[in-house]
């Protein structure tokens, strides 16, 4: 593969209702700070992606709407529906196939719409959605389907909750940080057995951005820059009830693509620091199996050993992770803009000393139908 | 056995009519222009120093300058006619959830010292008493009435015709 590098980054504050900016605000602020992060000119970037989806914005063809805000005027603009990552990863592909540079700009205001219409509506008309289900209940029947197969307690999966809002009181962008112990999220409200109140990520308003470009432009830009080594994404079937919902299957299969073309065949030896998609406190365990850094049945382990704390061999969401903020769409270009700063040096009191590799990681879709993963260096 | 005969009025669709709610940010311009309306009656653009071009209503961006913009101007509630169309199909009206009474006339108009185009209803039906450059004056609710959106504004009339 090319050489192409993130060269830029911005995010806005993420907060319940930024009730004083429009979707247009937000995706400005970010494009503006983004190509001041980078040190260049909106005349330096030749094609954007924007990120949206329509049943959020309540508009259809969201994207035609923030197209100026992101400095889009007379310039090649397409968009992605789905996470950030994946809109990342078509910029990242525009790149490989001959632009330059790619603006890629993610935002969404979870205040503005009905999440749970909007997520029931992600389901098949006919068979699912008079019944109901939504993100929280379907992902509510994985999490059960995990403990029961593995024979995992709750306990295990609060404790990512209290690590992971812990974490967040170290990242000023942060929506939720909290200090909370396994017994508070224990006692949080029950929202759908085996989820609590505490187990849910809360719904954040914001907006991400992030500059892709290859070697030459990457010399252009002021920043350090962060090296693409592999990016891939896999699906898996619609219906859930065709999945496997205690075992990631489409991580697995993305992240050895990535691994395999970053050169890594021990991941948990050669990553330093990992930005997931932890929606739910469950998903972190869940993921960190599907990526390869221990055996089905063993993600909870790795906090209960320590490894995934901020002190341990493999911090996992320094940030706070999508449990401490999680505006839909964005979250996963937040994971990316993570890692960026932790390889960038710039990550401040979430910093984790000497990160060479990161990886990031993004989902889309019920449970992680999607997934998509990028493994970047300090090093070109 | 099962038998796959089936007639063409046996098959069956799925009805979905509940809308899905939202409640949209209007912005700070966007307020700025909706209580300029219910507090004087009028209007406000925003120019863009590096080109000069006024929009209204208001934004924060001049896109083609990529310029942020700042540079409030009243404008008043008076314009032209740069394009309209009488409407004769049922709409729905997404406020009222009711049938608007048809024919009306969808107005394109210019704003005395706007560059951009505002867009509204012209109470005139008959296609003999409108044309492209008529004066049009914009017809408010009554202050009480006001609510901050677009309906604050009735109608637009033609002035003098």
């Amino acid at each position: 593969m090319d050489h192409i590098a993130i060269v830029g980054v911005a995010q806005t504050g993420y907060e319940a209702k930024i009730r004083n900016k429009t979707n247009y605000d937000l995706v400005y602020e970010v494009t503006k700070g983004v190509l001041d992060d980078a040190g260049l000119s909106l005349a330096d970037i030749d094609n954007i992606v924007t990120v949206s989806n329509d049943f959020m914005d309540g508009r259809t063809i969201s994207s035609m709407a923030v197209g100026e805000a992101a400095g889009g005027h007379d310039k090649n603009i397409s968009t992605v529906e789905g996470d950030g990552t994946f809109g990342a990863f078509y910029g990242a592909m525009r790149v490989l196939g001959g632009f330059n540079t790619t603006l890629v700009v993610a935002h969404s205001k979870g205040s503005e719409g009905s999440l749970k219409h909007i997520t029931n509506a992600m389901f098949d008309p006919v068979y699912h959605r008079l019944i109901g289900i939504e993100a929280i209940s379907a992902s509510a029947i994985q999490a059960n389907s995990y403990m029961d197969r593995f024979g995992l307690s709750e306990e295990s999966f609060a404790m990512v909750s209290v690590k992971n809002h812990q974490n967040g009181f170290n990242n000023p962008y942060a929506h939720m940080p909290l200090n909370l112990t396994v017994e508070d999220v224990m006692k949080s409200a029950r929202i759908a057995d085996p989820l609590k109140l505490l187990d849910c990520s809360p719904v954040s308003d914001g907006a991400a951005a992030i500059i892709i470009a290859n070697e030459e432009y990457s010399r252009r830009a002021k920043t350090r820059p962060v090296w693409i080594k592999g990016i891939a994404h896999c699906v898996e079937e619609y219906f859930l009830g065709d999945r496997d919902l205690a075992v990631a299957k489409s991580l697995r299969q993305a992240s050895r693509k990535a691994y395999e073309m970053a050169g890594i065949s021990r991941p948990v030896d050669s990553i330093d620091v990992v930005e997931l998609y932890d929606a739910f406190s469950y998903m972190e365990p869940l993921w960190l199996e599907g990526l390869g850094f221990c055996e089905e049945g063993r993600g909870p382990g790795m906090l209960k050993d320590g490894i995934t704390l901020m002190s341990g061999k493999l911090p996992v969401n320094p940030s706070g992770g999508v449990l401490s903020s999680h505006a839909l769409l964005v979250a996963g270009l937040a994971r990316i803009i993570e890692a960026t700063l932790q390889l960038r040096g710039e990550a401040g009191s979430r910093q984790i000393p000497e990160a060479k590799t990161a990886l990031a990681h993004g989902i889309n879709g019920p449970c992680g139908q999607s997934h998509c993963v990028w493994v970047l260096s300090s090093e070109q | 056995m099962v038998s796959t005969e089936l007639g063409y009025d046996q098959l069956l669709s799925i009805a979905f009519s509940v809308p899905m709610p939202y409640e949209w940010s209007v912005g700070v311009y966007g307020s700025l222009f909706f209580h300029e309306i219910m507090n004087h009656n009028r209007f406000l653009g925003v120019r863009c120093p590096d080109c000069n071009k006024v929009y209204m209503p208001p934004r924060r961006l001049c896109g083609p300058c990529f310029k942020e913009l700042d540079e409030l101007v009243v404008l008043p509630n008076e314009g032209t006619i740069e394009a309209f169309s009488i409407v004769n199909y049922p709409f729905v009206d997404p406020n009222t959830g009711e049938q608007r009474p048809i024919p009306y006339t969808y107005g394109y108009i210019r704003i005395d010292g706007a560059d951009t185009i505002f867009s509204h209803i012209i109470n005139e039906t008959d296609t003999r008493l409108i044309q492209v450059g008529m004066k049009v004056k914009a017809v408010f609710r009554e202050k009480e009435l006001m609510q901050g959106n677009v309906q604050d504004i009735k109608h637009f009339e033609i002035v003098n015709p």
